[in-house]
């Protein structure tokens, strides 16, 4: 099982990425990365990943101001929310619907560092500012998020002209097989990473890359913009695409759990596959 | 048996030590980092270029006369909740209120021509405007609610606002825990079609969590700019010269930002 995990793939050559390959020192050959990053990806990829920690951890301060997460235009405490965290009787609750768990200690309430409890939603470890300020959460959050928006475009077109989304991201058709599909799912489930000739990624890597890529982080922009008054007022499209502004902010919420998740997955998938490896390829490049 | 003697599945198990350590390591280091930062004026001070970013860039959007969605009569929920002040306890705001508010005015005053105080009776007389509207809290929450009263342009137009007047800053009945309530806008939000000082909240008189008998409604910002219990509007050049200078209570106290667009 170790054994084919730890064999370096086939090496890949792609048109941008053909030089690198071919001067490679003897060295470098034995771990040469599977595919060698473009400038672009590279930069953008770190960028991205700072703005979006922040991002999140600032965004889960600001959820503490009101835990509670509704569906529709208007939600408020006098109204029916469907995710809630909170406390009740010296007990931390997370309810989904109608189910709620438990959660003293993670969630709703816990110890903190001067031993009394504290009834904050989300605890201090996970949220930029530690303390609780609304005001501060907002400005790191709406700073970064600036930073992360004109990240993703200047990605997204880069990508689009220079043919790396067309030359890597881009599934072809027999990909979408789904004797395919299926195939590639249950080697990642037995940790057997394999990517055709020719090919950069399997199909898995390229619909998780499409999804985050063109769904999931064009999604937190497009519902963060939906939640500010002032740009509903100017454009409607945003809050209606998603049937109001609560339910923007329930997608937001959830698209960035997403995201969490795949991040989760994917610095997994790096420590399982080939970390170091890997890491070169994504920092200073590898092949030279 | 806890200890796992499968050779194959050791690998797998370092990893997610090292995910599960790495992640908690690299969590504690970019807090500590981050509350370092969050704590230094000169990276404050750059994060409040976003702010800046955000008003210049709705306003492009929005042009003066942008308008706030409105709603139908269906969409109104059940309450627009109250936050901040729920009840003042100001002694003379008490008064006010066991009167039904009979003798309460609005006085306008600063860089206008005509500085008036008017009795409330006066302007629940005045042209009456009404919208259903979305309350939109900084904490997260909405609210949909159907609001009445009269136009702020129509008041200054009444007072005649100077040329030099930038800011309308009101003054409020309430007292909070680091001083009076109070907030500013410019003279576009001032001018903007919707805003209002509004006396009725779904066809009834305005509620006292809701600021009876006088509240503002600047339809375009987040629920803090919208000054309850509102008793004095004061045409400035700069609101940067009165209270904290930063142009509202939250501004002052919390360090909330004073264009509340987003």
């Amino acid at each position: 099982m170790i054994a084919p995990m730890n064999q370096p793939p086939q090496p890949m050559p792609i048109a941008a990425d053909a030089a690198n390959d071919t001067d490679s020192h003897a060295a470098d050959t034995a771990h040469s990365p599977p595919h060698t990053h473009g400038a672009t990806t590279r930069i953008w990829h770190w960028v991205n990943l700072v703005a979006l920690v922040v991002l999140f951890m600032s965004g889960l301060m600001i959820f503490n101001a009101h835990p509670d997460l509704y569906w529709g235009e208007a939600g408020n405490r006098d109204e029916p929310s469907w995710l809630a965290i909170g406390n009740a009787n010296e007990q931390g609750y997370l309810r989904i619907g109608g189910l709620e768990v438990e959660t003293t200690g993670v969630l709703g309430r816990y110890r903190n560092d001067e031993g009394s409890f504290s009834n904050r939603a989300i605890p201090p470890w996970a949220t930029i500012p530690s303390d609780y300020s609304l005001a501060d959460a907002r400005r790191w959050h709406f700073f970064f998020a600036w930073i992360f928006a004109f990240g993703l475009l200047f990605f997204m077109v880069l990508s689009l002209i220079n043919g790396h989304v067309r030359k890597a991201i881009a599934m072809r058709g027999r990909q979408w097989h789904p004797r395919v599909l299926w195939r590639t799912v249950v080697d990642h489930a037995r940790l057997k990473f394999h990517t055709e000739a020719g090919e950069v990624y399997n199909p898995l890597q390229k619909l998780s890359y499409i999804a985050v890529i063109f769904v999931a982080l064009p999604l937190m922009i497009i519902t963060g913009l939906a939640m500010s008054p002032g740009v509903d007022a100017a454009l409607h499209w945003p809050s209606m695409l998603f049937g109001g502004r609560q339910s923007a902010r329930s997608i937001h919420f959830i698209s960035a759990f997403a995201l969490f998740g795949f991040l989760i997955m994917h610095v997994a998938l790096v420590l399982i596959h080939k970390p170091l490896t890997l890491l070169r390829g994504m920092t200073i490049g590898g092949g030279k | 048996m806890t200890d796992d003697t499968s050779g194959a599945s050791s690998p797998l198990i370092l990893s997610r030590r090292a995910l599960v350590g790495s992640l908690a390591i690299a969590s504690g280091g970019l807090l500590s980092g981050c509350d370092v930062l969050n704590a230094n004026q000169g990276w404050r001070d750059t994060l409040r270029l976003a702010e800046t970013g955000n008003m210049v860039v709705q306003r492009a959007l929005l042009g003066r006369d942008g308008l706030a969605r409105e709603y139908s009569p269906r969409d109104i929920g059940r309450s627009v909740p109250s936050n901040g002040t729920r009840s003042p306890s100001d002694a003379e705001y008490v008064a006010q209120a066991s009167t039904g508010f009979a003798d309460w005015t609005l006085a306008i005053d600063g860089l206008v021509e005509k500085p008036t105080r008017f009795a409330l009776g006066q302007i629940r007389a005045m042209p009456r405007q009404t919208q259903i509207t979305r309350h939109d809290c900084v904490e997260g929450w909405s609210a949909i609610g159907k609001w009445s009263g009269v136009n702020l342009g129509y008041l200054l137009d009444r007072v005649k606002v100077r040329d030099s007047a930038r800011y309308l800053v009101f003054h409020c009945a309430d007292t909070l825990r680091s001083g009076p309530y109070y907030e500013s806008i410019d003279m576009i939000d001032a001018r903007h079609p919707q805003s209002m000082m509004a006396w009725a909240l779904n066809d009834e008189l305005l509620p006292i969590g809701n600021g009876a008998p006088l509240r503002l409604r600047v339809e375009r910002q987040l629920g803090y700019k919208h000054a309850k219990y509102v008793r004095r509007i004061e045409a400035v050049a700069d609101y940067r010269l009165v209270y904290g200078g930063g142009g509202g209570y939250w501004e002052d106290s919390a360090g909330y930002e004073w264009y509340a667009g987003i």
